[in-house]
């Protein structure tokens, strides 16, 4: 009797979580304008609307408005699939992450009917409270990397190609180091449900508890969304723009669209996993859990303006013979510490 | 008239083609690349105290595909003009052209075998700059100026879809 009321309020609860995602991406892309421009003691967009507020709609509506092109010996499925894989693999992982506790009270008489919304977690500020949810959010955004690595062999160019390549290995040896980071908070937390990870951080933040892995956490992420120090896939100098180089219109504002949701995706994970999610004093959860992925995504848009790139032998390097025996050492201390303590 | 006259104030009516021209007009992407001397002071309007970042410009492509602008920054000898045309043909429409400094609008002092005496006899040039090399002010002007020719861009109209059709004949 309830089910068509209880799946119509879920179809609007994703909706408004994915319309709000999308809206963050398009003004994080402006954020990253504007607070580059402070870097470099300029102003950044400013004469599109006020505070060049309107500036990603005019970017939106040229991409829409402009030439489709796909390259004459490209191979059009996977030209055109790439993309999709990109941004869809950057929305996917958002109903895992919890941005609130309660959103709505246990139960509501819609229409006379009474509807339970604790089915579902209905009234939690979460789209799926999944058991596996971290699992479930690195096996998603880990199939980013086909993305990149179709779209650039289907492109049919050497820039592409060679782009492609590149984030495949980036990708591959940054995901172990991401995994193996994040295992010292499961170790203490007990879950790897998000929401049970986020309520155990009541009484303290796990970055206290595990300061290690928090900045091998960080330092991953900016391996896995390929931003600056470690953005190798579309150096202009060597690369033209990467995987990206025959993309035209909105299927290069796909692409982006995907880089920067994921951007945000790390971050918000890394609030959820390291900076207490939701929680803190005062204001409502869902506006801390902002302040918080906010700053991690301005931490983002800083190292950017401030650090130059790393060689291509040094990001492996520092792969594989840093990160990855760090985390394993992060791993032995939580557990020496869990066990005598 | 039409609709407007039920709604009011309320709501903003416009065209598609002025809400498009609006946005291209916005979101003018140069390509990176620059030949001479006036590359130096195209690099400089991207810098902090002239900001082309202002006009929402500062997202320079390295990919042509991804480009609107072509500015073409300076001297081009005959053996560059190949691969300045390539860059060209590469870019997606629409696509517009700045001849930026004496050289590429009339080839400037190098009047030799070498030197092409402007980049309009190659390229479709919207607006030229002259200066030698331009100060930043001038290319922003150019720039502005092209700004408004695209804001008068009837792109939806016979006119327009003739003149693209022309161009690509010529090519």
């Amino acid at each position: 009797m309830n089910l068509p009321v209880l799946v119509g309020l879920m179809v609007v609860k994703i909706t408004l979580v994915l319309v709000v995602f999308l809206t963050t991406i398009a003004y994080v892309v402006l954020m990253e304008r504007k607070v580059l421009g402070f870097i470099q003691l300029r102003y950044g967009p400013n004469r599109v609307g006020p505070w060049g507020l309107l500036q990603p709609l005019a970017d939106m509506i040229k991409l829409l408005f402009k030439e489709e092109f796909t390259p004459p010996h490209a191979n059009k499925t996977l030209f055109e699939l790439a993309p999709m894989i990109v941004a869809i693999t950057a929305f996917l992982p958002l109903a895992a992450i919890p941005f609130a506790d309660r959103i709505l009270p246990d139960s509501l008489t819609i229409y006379g009917y009474q509807v339970d919304l604790t089915v579902a977690a209905l009234n939690r500020g979460v789209v799926a409270d999944v058991n596996i949810g971290l699992l479930y959010i690195f096996a998603i955004s880990s199939l980013a990397v086909y993305g990149a690595v179709i779209g650039g062999w289907a492109s049919n160019n050497k820039y592409s190609l060679l782009g492609g390549l590149r984030l495949c290995a980036q990708m591959v040896s940054y995901e172990v180091a991401l995994g193996l980071s994040v295992i010292g908070v499961l170790m203490v937390a007990g879950s790897l449900s998000l929401v049970t990870i986020v309520e155990a951080q009541k009484s303290m933040w796990f970055i206290v508890y595990q300061p290690l892995g928090f900045l091998l956490y960080l330092c991953a992420a900016f391996a896995e969304c390929a931003r600056t120090p470690f953005d190798l896939i579309e150096c202009e100098n060597e690369l033209v723009a990467g995987y990206q180089t025959e993309y035209s219109s909105m299927k290069w504002g796909l692409l982006m669209l995907g880089e920067y949701g994921h951007m945000i995706i790390a971050s918000a994970l890394a609030v959820t996993l390291f900076l207490g999610g939701w929680q803190g004093p005062f204001l409502p959860p869902i506006v801390w859990f902002l302040i918080k992925t906010f700053a991690l995504i301005f931490l983002f848009i800083w190292v950017r303006g401030t650090y130059p790139r790393f060689r291509f032998d040094q990001l492996m390097y520092f792969g594989w013979k840093v990160l990855i025996p760090l985390a394993l050492l992060n791993i032995l201390l939580t557990g020496v510490v869990m066990m005598y303590l | 008239m039409g609709v407007e006259e039920h709604l009011g104030n309320n709501v903003l009516t416009t065209t598609l083609e002025k809400l498009v021209d609006w946005g291209r007009k916005n979101s003018l992407w140069p390509c990176t690349f620059g030949l001479a001397c006036c590359a130096i002071e195209m690099i400089v309007t991207a810098a902090n105290r002239f900001d082309i970042a202002r006009f929402g410009m500062e997202a320079f492509r390295a990919s042509p595909r991804q480009a609107d602008l072509m500015i073409v920054a300076g001297t081009v000898t005959k053996k560059m003009v190949p691969a300045v045309v390539r860059i060209y043909e590469q870019m997606t429409e629409p696509k517009w052209v700045i001849a930026m400094g004496a050289c590429a609008s009339s080839g400037g002092i190098f009047d030799s075998y070498a030197v092409v005496q402007g980049i309009d006899l190659y390229l479709p040039v919207d607006v030229y700059v002259p200066g030698c090399p331009p100060r930043p002010e001038g290319l922003l002007y150019g720039i502005l100026k092209l700004h408004e020719q695209i804001l008068k861009d009837p792109f939806l109209t016979k006119q327009y879809r003739e003149r693209v059709q022309a161009r690509q004949e010529a090519a």
